[in-house]
């Protein structure tokens, strides 16, 4: 198939970034959305003219590197990642536009590739339990019940990969924190650290320059893992009851 | 046959004596090489042993010491946050944009452990046999028992840490048996246990970051080894951000910079997995050992086309359940597989291994899906004048399961497999064919994890150590993590006992040297200015990889290999493009830089398989196989660790010094058995 796709070209996180125009033959449908990219990327260099730099890395939707906002919408049309959208989602003729995450606490490094080491920070604060290598007691002396070690499991499937952030309207990272909340909150281990865990998260979270939750969704709607809604709820909750317990 | 050694040690083998040399002329034949860390007395106290007679550094000292660890995978990342939380300064570096991301991520079926809790007749030396045996003898035996020695203190830890492992009603821990074993001790997270390992590690990294004793370089890539005085003392890094060539120094440094697959361009690495590091060591003198060992792994999804720019696994725990199978007869490979009826199919691995059926090592269901493709009875699209791909029939499954019960226990991974092939895997049968996995072979270290290089510590799949000529499922997540929580910590302080070592400044002759290489050869990249892509060179590169160093290896292919690697190399230093400056991101520079190295290991490789005429683990050379078709393993030859150091500056061509290797020089140490006998494996 033919394409015509306009991608964000910025050369650093100072320069002015602009759209540009380009036209792209021979796409097979079998093809990812990022060896599309490859493809287009080989045709620049062949010109003379800069590929366009983009983020990716394991191309099996589990690392989170990739993402990109494709027509307006984060990883693209498809409930997944970047990398494991297939150019059978697209058609002969189909115009793509191509931008980065857009987001606050996201400055832009260059064309496509974002900075996310605001979410290593949030889990600095607090997204961890605390034990030290050599400490553990034997694995099966606390027993998980089934249903909350599912859960668990659930939320613990996040990638990091941002599109949440990007396609809230307020920049919000609630879903990121709320996954890693219930992830750690739904498990025995977790429970001591359980108060300061989201009142750090939650510091840290808005010194970033995220925004607040305003309950649209459109964060779980993006979400290539499908982590649901409720763990923002989960999240406030978990918050209140650190608050009433004083932290 | 028993040999007895000074200190009253019976061994089981003779040290070999090779009488071929299949790799004359390619190689220059070097000094015996012996592992002066090797623990003696019984096996089942060696570790306990060590971990005691290894010095203590005094915690008020371990702030004064400065650990570099390259990789953020579950080797490195375990032993970032393992010895920040001993209280070491540790600069922790990775090239993706947070630790999170390295490949260990990826890994799908599970985590051995001796842990017995099926009471299926597992213990530590069970584990410890059945590696050894899955390594094919290739492999030391110490290293082996330790590993399953502390196989369980990493599942504790795990589930300290918060690592949702898949668990029973009753709230226990869940265990399933893994391809290659007849016991269930492989511990899971449905089918992203690595997603979860690596979490857990990394989120214990974090916590070191904010407790003030790590300090993490993102988007770095180490581009050299500094050494001073002999020993390892620091890096040359490039922030691939803002171009800036950094030296960071310290007091030992730790390669955890993960495998080589990469070298085959298509694998199931990710797109960023390279040997740089490692190779860089190499050149600086750390010694490569059993490079050629690679594993190709059965079950990944077909290549569809020229655009394809990775290979995705399908976990080999679908083995379990799904049933492997081509058509008889030529005629139907291009039927629909359900209008096949039951006698037209051929489900070879019950056939010809009745016992083991579709659980044989993975190398086996590699050349056997490999042999049945090369027959004419593969399936799926045509690939240059074949069909490659076998069918993963989970038909019988959802009869016996439920597509509910199927679902439970693979529906991520079928998912999957439908995004990328437009195919549902509940109605028609998965079409899986092998692809290179992973790498046994890596850098030589002795007992203590280090290399030959004084301060340079390797562990996880970087390293050559544990796995022999093949790993066994589940077993790469277990290495990684043994060594960084486990091993490491306990060897690398015997060295750090003597430090802090004295300050190396920037200024140092040494360090400048090592800078300046650096910048040249990035200047050296962009100022080619050739007519291709390092991608296209890349390809090229695997293209020929996987030819003749790949599932079955013979001398001439080998030595057309090493030609056509020569002749490549050879165009790319004087053909390159890449296009961009060298003080921004640009990642056709990190890529020239990457496939530079490629090129270089490639050629290794080819000659470490060429001089290995035997068949043995993931190692297949068409000269040596049965009657019937099998490896055939030559302990009288073979039972080495074939550690290679860099050809010497000298030897280089001077007109050409980025082209020609030289003949790189071939230690062998002599893998010696005390509590195992060497036997041919059979899984009919």
């Amino acid at each position: 198939m033919k394409l015509t796709l306009n991608i964000w070209r910025q050369a650093d996180a100072a320069a002015t970034g602009e759209m540009r125009t380009y036209a792209l033959d021979g796409v097979s449908e079998d093809m990812s959305f990022l060896e599309m990219l490859d493809v287009l990327n080989e045709q620049l260099n062949a010109k003379g003219e800069e590929p366009i730099a983009f983020d990716s890395d394991c191309r099996e939707g589990i690392c989170g590197t990739c993402g990109l906002m494709i027509n307006g919408q984060a990883h693209g049309p498809e409930v997944t990642t970047t990398c494991q959208l297939h150019m059978r989602s697209f058609k002969d003729g189909d115009e793509i536009t191509i931008e980065p995450w857009r987001a606050d606490a996201f400055p832009v490094v260059k064309d496509l590739v974002v900075d996310r080491g605001a979410f290593d920070r949030i889990i600095q604060q607090g997204g961890f339990i605390s034990a030290n290598t050599g400490s553990a007691p034997e694995a099966n002396s606390v027993p998980v019940p089934r249903d909350k070690a599912m859960r668990s499991f659930n939320m613990a499937t996040c990638i990091g990969c941002g599109a949440c952030v990007a396609a809230c309207p307020n920049g919000s990272a609630s879903l990121f924190m709320g996954a890693k909340i219930t992830h750690l909150g739904e498990l025995p281990q977790g429970q001591p650290e359980r108060d300061s865990r989201v009142v750090n998260m939650v510091g840290q979270h808005d010194h970033e320059g995220f925004g607040g939750c305003t309950n649209i969704g459109e964060c779980a709607a993006a979400c290539p893992k499908e982590i649901p809604l409720d763990v923002i709820s989960q999240l406030n909750k978990d918050l209140r009851t650190a608050l009433k317990h004083g932290h | 046959m028993a040999m007895t050694d000074a200190s009253g040690t019976v061994f089981t083998n003779q040290p070999s004596v090779q009488t071929s040399d299949d790799a004359s002329g390619y190689y220059t034949p070097g000094a015996p090489l012996v592992d002066a860390k090797a623990p003696t007395g019984p096996i089942a106290t060696r570790w306990t042993n060590r971990k005691f007679e290894n010095r203590l550094v005094n915690p008020a000292n371990r702030r004064k010491l400065t650990v570099i660890i390259v990789g953020t995978g579950l080797a490195g990342g375990s032993a970032a946050a393992t010895l920040g939380e001993a209280g070491y300064n540790v600069k922790s570096f990775c090239y993706q944009d947070s630790p999170r991301r390295a490949h260990s991520i990826a890994a799908q079926g599970g985590i051995n452990a001796a842990k017995n809790y099926k009471e299926d007749g597992d213990s530590t030396h069970r584990l410890f046999y059945d590696t050894v045996k899955g390594g094919d003898y290739r492999s030391r035996e110490s290293n082996v028992y330790r590993l399953a020695e502390v196989s369980a203190n990493i599942i504790d830890q795990c589930v300290a840490q918060g690592v949702p492992f898949a668990r029973e009603y009753g709230g226990l821990l869940d265990n399933r048996s893994f391809g290659g074993v007849q016991v269930s001790r492989t511990f899971y997270a449905r089918g992203q246990t690595g997603q979860q390992l690596l979490i857990g590690a990394y989120q214990a990294l974090e916590r070191q970051v904010a407790a003030g004793t790590v300090t993490t370089y993102t988007r770095h890539e180490m581009l050299d080894l500094v050494m001073v005085d002999g020993k390892a003392r620091g890096i040359i890094a490039r922030d691939m951000v803002t171009g800036a060539i950094e030296t960071h120094t310290a007091d030992v440094v730790v390669l955890a910079s993960g495998g080589y697959g990469n070298v085959f361009y298509l694998s199931t690495n990710a797109m960023g997995c390279n040997v740089t590091a490692a190779w860089r060591a190499h050149r600086k003198g750390a010694y490569m050992a059993n490079p050629c060992y690679t594993q190709i792994h059965p079950t990944c999804i077909p290549v569809s086309g020229e655009h394809q720019s990775k290979l995705t696994l399908m976990s080999e725990s679908l083995r379990n359940d799904g049933r492997i199978w081509v058509p008889k007869n030529k005629e139907d490979c291009d039927k629909d597989p359900r209008d096949i009826p039951e006698e037209d199919r051929d489900y070879y691995l019950e056939r010809i291994y009745p016992s083991f059926g579709n659980l044989v090592p993975r190398d086996i269901a590699s050349r056997q899906a490999k042999n049945m493709c090369d027959e004419g009875r593969g399936v799926g699209p045509m690939v240059g004048d074949f069909r490659r791909g076998v069918y993963l029939d989970f038909a019988d499954a959802i009869a016996r399961l439920g597509k509910a019960g199927i679902e439970e226990k693979y529906d991520n991974l079928l998912d999957m497999y439908e995004r990328i092939t437009g195919e549902n895997p509940y109605e028609v049968p998965m079409r899986i064919y092998p692809a290179v996995h992973y790498v046994m072979g890596g850098l030589w270290v002795d007992y203590d994890l280090q290399s030959n290089v004084p301060g340079l510590f390797v562990t996880g799949e970087a390293n050559f150590s544990d796995h022999g000529a093949n790993r066994l499922g589940a077993s790469a997540l277990m290495q990684g993590l043994a060594d960084g929580y486990f091993v490491l910590p306990n060897t690398i302080r015997e060295y750090l006992a003597d430090g802090p070592f004295e300050t190396v400044t920037e200024d140092h002759p040494e360090v400048v040297a090592a800078h300046e290489a650096v910048q040249a050869r990035i200047e050296r990249f962009l100022s080619i200015n050739g007519e291709r892509s390092a991608d296209s060179y890349h390809k090229e590169l695997g293209h020929l990889m996987w030819e003749y160093c790949g599932m079955e290896r013979t001398a001439e292919g080998l030595r057309k290999a090493i030609d056509g690697i020569r002749e490549l190399k050879r165009d790319f230093w004087s053909n390159l493009k890449v296009l961009g400056t060298a003080d921004s991101l640009n990642q056709s520079l990190e890529k020239a830089g990457r496939v530079a190295d490629f090129l270089e290991l490639g050629e290794l490789m080819c000659i470490d398989a060429l001089n290995r005429r035997e068949s043995c683990g993931g190692h297949f050379r068409g000269e040596s196989q049965t009657e019937d078709g099998e490896a055939l393993r030559i302990d009288e030859e073979f039972a080495y660790v074939a550690a290679w150091e860099f050809a010497s500056a000298h030897e280089n061509d001077p007109n050409e010094p980025q082209v020609s290797m030289g003949t790189p020089v071939l230690h062998k140490e002599d893998l010696l058995y005390t509590a195992i006998e060497m036997k041919q494996r059979s899984y009919k």
